[in-house]
């Protein structure tokens, strides 16, 4: 399964207040009820901390969980 | 669900059945669909309804004496429609005819024998279906002689005949067959059929013919007793009853099986005409309708059809279609592994208030099925997990020790009765808990305890048969402890809630209390007229609503009841857990319920209150006016917000515990320490998003710890997440003196790996 790209956005103004670095784009799994995704998301490059954006999480990601949860 | 269940369902629901018009018609011309047709202009249309069920429809549609029009329900309301004069003006006033295709020939070759009217509507129908045909006549024409000229043209029977000789039928005009002739046939013709015009059965010497299916005791011949003067659309009918004779015993088919309804039947199907307006028929002119007329004529259909539940619920309006229809949906739904959207959607929205059965002419209950279904789906590890997440949550959190309390009244070691005010009550309206507690320890006698927690309610409406078990389990234990005492319920769904769970329980309502004790209450000023909200849990408790209209009236308060009332009250949105499976479609109930109140509301379930208050509506509890809390508007006072409700129940039991026994609460645990404001827009979200002030704090406390914060470089703003179960919370915020001011607020379920 390939990386999905679902942002367009620049996430560049944050950044990882604990390492210090800024965000950049980078392969994420991401899994729900029994189903794994691969995705493009903006992470720390030191901790690996993930940054699940709003728009995201209440726009595609909602809609997938949807779909997931009629099984 | 299995198939016999299903089965049953669905001939419950009459919305399926033909109007009376169609019932009644010899040959069920679907005269609903011939006159929607029709009052929409669409004339062409309009005639290819007729086509589609008469034989040789030009002259049929010409002939019909409209028997239907008496059995019309429109006849109730102003006069039955005039479908004859309407099918007349449809063969007049068509231009296109619909192409009428008869089969390719089958190889099997069925003689008639008269060509009167039903000879050749059975060699119509044979024909149509590739049976070779001839009609054995003196004069092929002699069928339509008889009939009215003015409406009838040589023009149009050789129209229909020359269609006729187009659809595998051919004639043989020689004179009158004599009987032998025709008891012979059947050794050159696979099967033969006798107009009774030409011969009935009895001049043909045979004894007995089955009515049902004109079978004689010979052998592939049908024939028919005297017909008498039977009208042209009864003889057409008869024909096409040998037709489906012949064609059956051809094929091998049973003769009789699925042909009860052919005869004009009762219809089961319920139309509500009780707001109908009566409208008298057009008078239909010598030369027959104008377009104008016909038209106005064909709109005095009341296109019958039931729909009774459809048009008195929401959630049943929302999807789109009716009970029968539903129960296959969802017995589909069970029957695939991977269910359609829609059918859990449409499963979890069903408020099970009931009212649906209380309207059905059959008493359809689409609650029963509903229920059912969520019952599989948990069963079967179907059920969404969203669908019902935060209602458990927050049935647990009432449950949970800050909220919940069980105690005898103070200073005694024994309960008589206990107070069960219910956890929504608690979340709306704390303080008229501590009021009507005092009051009733003032006026009981043996002690009066207090049970503060949620009944279950939640787990049965979602469909957690086990969840359910042990949460009456465990309020059992909680009743026990008290000595098993009479259990007094402000809330109906508690009441039946406890009813179903813990039936040993001796439960009575609040309202019955307070009622047969008027005496004791307090006068309360003179209000201005009310309108009564029952909620939808009461609709079977009569005793209840009685009760409560007692106390009422007592009181001096004067209501009115509107449009749907006690056993037909309506579900304010609350019920079966809507709002957390469909929260739109709650909105929009909740408001239409509003809407049928004229005055301000006065309810006796919190739920109900706090429901149309959200909706826009002033309404009150009855709680409000026996025990006010002095506030000057109580029917303005806004429902409280999520977070909120769930503050009001942690404080309700501080209140008690200092004020009333005397006691020190627990105290808090350490996160509700940390002090948050919100922008207003992060406070709605909040609401929208069902994200909890304790949600925030936890996040906020959370990274504390882990130290793991996002940080904006253009507007300062931190970023932290936080997953305690199942969703994860994202808090965005600003530091403000040591302070957090939360700008936004946002959750998921899908969980981030790495
Ligand atoms: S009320 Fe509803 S369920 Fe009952 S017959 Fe009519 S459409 Fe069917
Ligand atoms: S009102 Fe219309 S649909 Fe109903 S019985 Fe009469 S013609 Fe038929
Ligand atoms: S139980 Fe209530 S909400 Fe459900 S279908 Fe019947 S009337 Fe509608
Ligand atoms: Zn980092």
């Amino acid at each position: 399964m390939g990386t999905l790209k679902v942002l367009d956005e620049d996430f560049s103004s944050w950044k990882c207040a604990t390492c210090g670095k800024a965000l950049h784009p980078s392969p994420v799994e991401l899994e729900y009820l029994d189903s794994r995704f691969n995705v493009e998301l903006p992470s720390c490059p030191d901790c690996g901390f993930v940054l699940i954006p709003e728009d995201l999480a209440l726009g595609k990601m909602a809609e997938v969980e949807r779909m997931l949860e009629d099984k | 669900m299995d198939q016999k269940n299903l089965r049953d369902w669905e001939a419950k629901c009459t919305q399926e059945e033909p109007p009376k018009c169609k019932a009644r018609c010899p040959l069920h011309v679907d005269g609903r669909e011939f006159c929607r047709l029709m009052a929409a202009g669409q004339i062409d249309k309009a005639w290819a309804v007729l086509c589609k069920t008469m034989p040789f429809p030009s002259v049929s549609a010409r002939i019909c004496d409209g028997d239907c029009q008496n059995d019309c329900l429109r006849e109730q309301v102003g006069g039955g429609i005039n479908l004859a004069a309407l099918e007349r003006f449809a063969a007049e006033n068509a231009k296109r005819s619909p192409m009428i295709r008869a089969l390719p020939p089958k190889g099997k070759n069925v003689a008639v024998f008269g060509a009167h009217l039903s000879g050749l509507s059975a060699a119509w129908d044979l024909g149509k279906k590739g049976f070779t045909v001839i009609v054995f006549c003196e004069d092929k024409l002699q069928g339509f002689e008889s009939l009215p000229a003015d409406r009838v043209s040589n023009k149009i029977i050789e129209k229909e005949l020359a269609q006729l000789g187009k659809m595998n039928v051919s004639f043989a005009e020689h004179g009158k067959p004599d009987p032998q002739t025709i008891m012979a046939a059947n050794e050159s013709f696979d099967a033969v059929f006798v107009d009774p015009l030409a011969y009935n059965s009895t001049q043909l010497g045979i004894s007995e013919v089955d009515l049902g299916t004109l079978q004689t005791s010979i052998d592939f011949l049908f024939a028919s007793p005297d017909v008498g003067d039977k009208p042209p659309i009864e003889l057409i009918a008869l024909g096409r009853k040998g037709a489906l004779s012949i064609e059956r015993k051809l094929q091998n088919a049973s003769l009789t099986a699925g042909r009860d309804r052919e005869a004009p039947f009762e219809t089961k199907l319920f139309t509500n005409i009780s707001k109908t307006e009566t409208i008298p028929p057009v008078a239909v002119p010598d030369e027959g309708y104008s377009p104008e007329q016909a038209l106005e004529e064909a709109s005095r259909c009341l296109l019958c059809e039931c729909m009774e539940c459809v048009n008195n619920c929401a959630y049943l309006e929302e999807f789109k279609s009716y009970p029968k229809a539903y129960a296959r949906q969802i017995y589909n739904n069970a029957s695939i592994v991977m269910g359609t959207r829609m059918a859990n959607t449409m499963i979890n929205s069903c408020m099970l208030c009931g009212l649906c059965e209380k309207v059905c002419p059959e008493n359809f209950a689409m609650q029963d099925i509903v229920l059912e279904a969520r019952q599989d789906l948990v069963e079967k590890g179907h059920m969404p997990p969203s669908a019902h997440e935060f209602a458990f949550r927050d049935m647990d959190f009432a449950d949970s020790s800050p909220c919940a309390l069980v105690k005898h009244q103070p200073g005694t070691t024994q309960s008589n009765q206990a107070f069960f005010p219910g956890c929504q009550l608690s979340a709306s309206d704390p303080g008229a808990i501590e009021r009507t507690y005092a009051h009733l320890c003032s006026v009981l006698d043996g002690g009066t305890g207090l049970l503060l927690r949620c009944c279950g309610a939640p787990a049965d409406w979602a469909g957690q048969k086990e969840m359910f078990g042990r949460k009456m389990e465990s309020l059992k234990r909680d009743w026990e402890s008290l000595g098993r005492p009479q259990i007094i319920a402000a809330c109906p769904s508690c009441i039946e809630s406890l009813r179903k769970g813990l039936p040993e329980v001796d439960v009575i309502s609040l309202w019955t209390v307070l009622s047969s004790e008027l005496g004791q209450l307090k006068q309360h000023p003179e209000m201005a007229l009310l309108s009564l909200q029952d909620p939808c849990s009461a609709r079977n408790n009569h005793e209840l609503m009685n009760d409560v209209r007692l106390l009422l009236s007592g009181l001096d308060i004067t209501f009115e009841e509107p449009e749907l009332s006690g056993t037909h009250t309506e579900c304010c949105g609350f019920g079966g857990l809507l709002a957390n499976a469909n929260e739109s479609l709650a909105d929009k109930v909740a408001r239409r319920r509003a809407e049928k109140l004229d005055y301000d509301g006065v309810t006796y379930c919190a739920m109900c209150r706090d429901m149309l208050s959200k909706a826009g509506k002033r309404c009150q509890h009855i709680l409000d006016i026996i025990f006010p809390d002095g506030s000057k508007d109580p029917a303005g006072r806004l429902a409280p917000g999520y977070s909120a409700r769930r503050e009001n129940r942690v404080r309700l039991k501080e209140t008690l515990l200092r004020k009333t026994w005397n006691e020190q609460p627990e105290s808090r645990s350490d996160y509700e320490s940390i002090a948050v404001k919100f922008t207003e827009e992060a406070r709605k979200m909040m609401e929208e998003r069902r994200i909890l002030l304790s949600d925030v704090q936890k996040t906020l406390h959370a990274v504390q710890d882990s130290k793991q914060v996002l940080e904006n470089t253009e507007n300062g703003h931190n970023l932290v997440q936080f997953r305690p179960v199942t969703v994860t919370y994202w808090v965005e915020y600003e530091m403000k003196e040591n302070n957090y001011l939360v700008h936004r607020v946002w959750s998921h379920r899908m969980r981030v790996l790495g």
